[in-house]
């Protein structure tokens, strides 16, 4: 068994230099790598593209890394929670490039699975299309979309054994499972991390295989965005 | 009398049959789900990787794992399943999915939607609303007929940046029901009470067909 179990966060990211291209699990604050994110901004590389659906809150998630200018491009489906994202878009201080939500899971399913572009019907006659390759299927118009792949993909899992393997919890599952295979170095924090063989082989969302590192997260916070209950 | 968003909302429930899985954007469309009948059994989606979907959570009941696309804290129902992003959308891609009810800023007679861009103003990005207009087998528009300043939103050609193109089959209004036929065109199907067709060709920019009689609508 190959043990992929590192001490905490600041080690698991030690390697992550300026410039790098990382991926970040989540949809909204929901699933995201809080401890890893954390880690990032002691760390305080730099010029970071960041792949993730969205880009946090203003005090929360990405949205501590916009605050301190750590990021250079986000490529993300929706960032409308943000203010701080959007101030320095329009300033033109942060690249963005906006995803289709599907194609942008697909590109990260197809980095992790080796198929270097797929075709797909999102974004046909629309600004997404510009410049892109279309073809038709059975008298239908798709795009053709390529891969995405990172060099460090952060996710965070519900629970984790020492081989790697992980278990997300409810809609914390999202873009996690993808970025886990895309990333060269693929980086899961995990509310729970237990010994090899006391997860039901069953029960596996993402095999371990895809995970270089492993660690016990911290202190979840696990905000939520909307707090929305009935009475 | 103008139907208000939960006159719309009634009205959308009556087009959801039995059997069907659905997926319900933000707004309007989320409040459809209240006025579901009980006798027609359904399946909610929720494209951040939810399948069965349930009401808002009891304050006990509150699980930061489980929201919903609006980042809405929810609940899950009995036969409810779980899954990633890339299958959710795979799911809708490959037309599981049977309706798509959303909202839009703007609607073109041959069925073109806008509804995630105002140039210059607002940048939220499309989310998954590109992916669920070029897929859905069916797709329903809850929207107001004019914008605040009286502008119509049923037009010729949008003038806003696109979301997908010839997707939208049938729209409700405050004002009407109108179907989108192949051919370009809104077909007025049914009036709001009390409002005139004559009030509603005012209200709509792009082609209006009205043929026979236009009965109110039943809510």
């Amino acid at each position: 068994m190959i043990n992929k179990v590192v001490s905490n966060a600041d080690e698991a990211l030690q390697d992550i230099q300026d410039g790098a291209v990382l991926m970040l699990g989540g949809f909204g604050l929901c699933g995201i790598p809080e401890n890893s994110i954390a880690a990032l901004l002691r760390k305080g590389v730099k010029g970071l593209t960041c792949i993730s659906n969205n880009a946090g809150v203003d005090d929360f998630g990405i949205g501590l890394m916009l605050q301190t200018r750590q990021v250079k491009k986000m490529i993300s489906s929706y960032v409308g929670e943000n203010a701080e994202f959007e101030r320095q878009l329009l300033s033109g201080e942060l690249e963005v490039e906006l995803i289709p939500q599907g194609t942008l899971a697909e590109r990260i399913r197809a980095g992790g699975a080796g198929i270097p572009a797929f075709f797909t019907p999102a974004g046909v006659g629309t600004e997404v299309a510009r410049g892109k390759e279309t073809r038709e299927f059975g008298g239908k118009t798709y795009l053709m979309e390529s891969w995405l792949r990172a060099d460090f993909a952060l996710v965070k899992a519900w629970k984790g054994d020492t081989a790697g393997n992980l278990i997300y919890k409810g809609t914390a599952r999202n873009f996690n499972p993808m970025m886990a295979a895309a990333g060269k170095i693929t980086i899961a924090e995990v509310e729970e991390l237990v010994p090899a063989g006391e997860l039901d082989p069953n029960m596996i969302h993402t095999p371990g295989i895809y995970v270089q590192r492993i660690y016990q997260g911290q202190q979840y916070e696990k905000r939520i965005e909307q707090r929305t209950v009935r009475s | 009398m103008a139907l208000d968003k939960i006159g719309i909302a009634k009205r959308i429930a009556r087009e959801v049959k039995d059997g069907m899985y659905i997926n319900l954007g933000i707004g309007i469309p989320t409040l459809v789900a209240n006025y579901i009948p009980d006798n027609i059994n359904v399946e909610l989606q929720s494209e951040n990787g939810l399948l069965g979907m349930g009401p808002f959570p009891t304050e006990a009941e509150v699980d930061a794992d489980l929201i919903n696309a609006g980042k809405q804290t929810v609940t899950y129902l009995p036969g409810a399943s779980i899954f990633s992003s890339a299958e959710s959308f795979g799911m809708i891609r490959g037309q599981h999915v049977h309706l798509t009810i959303l909202g839009a800023m703007e609607v073109s007679e041959r069925g073109d939607i806008a509804n995630w861009k105002i140039p210059g103003k607002m940048v939220k990005g499309m989310g998954g609303a590109m992916d669920l207009v070029a897929s859905a087998e069916n797709i329903i528009v809850a929207m107001q007929h004019r914008s605040r300043d009286g502008a119509s939103k049923l037009l010729k050609e949008c003038s806003l940046p696109i979301t997908g193109l010839r997707c939208v089959k049938k729209i409700v209004t405050d004002l009407a029901v109108l179907e989108v036929l192949p051919e370009g065109g809104f077909k007025l199907l049914e009036r709001a009470p009390g409002i005139s067709v004559e009030e509603i060709r005012e209200a709509t920019e792009g082609k209006l067909v009205v043929e026979g009689e236009i009965p109110e609508i039943q809510i």
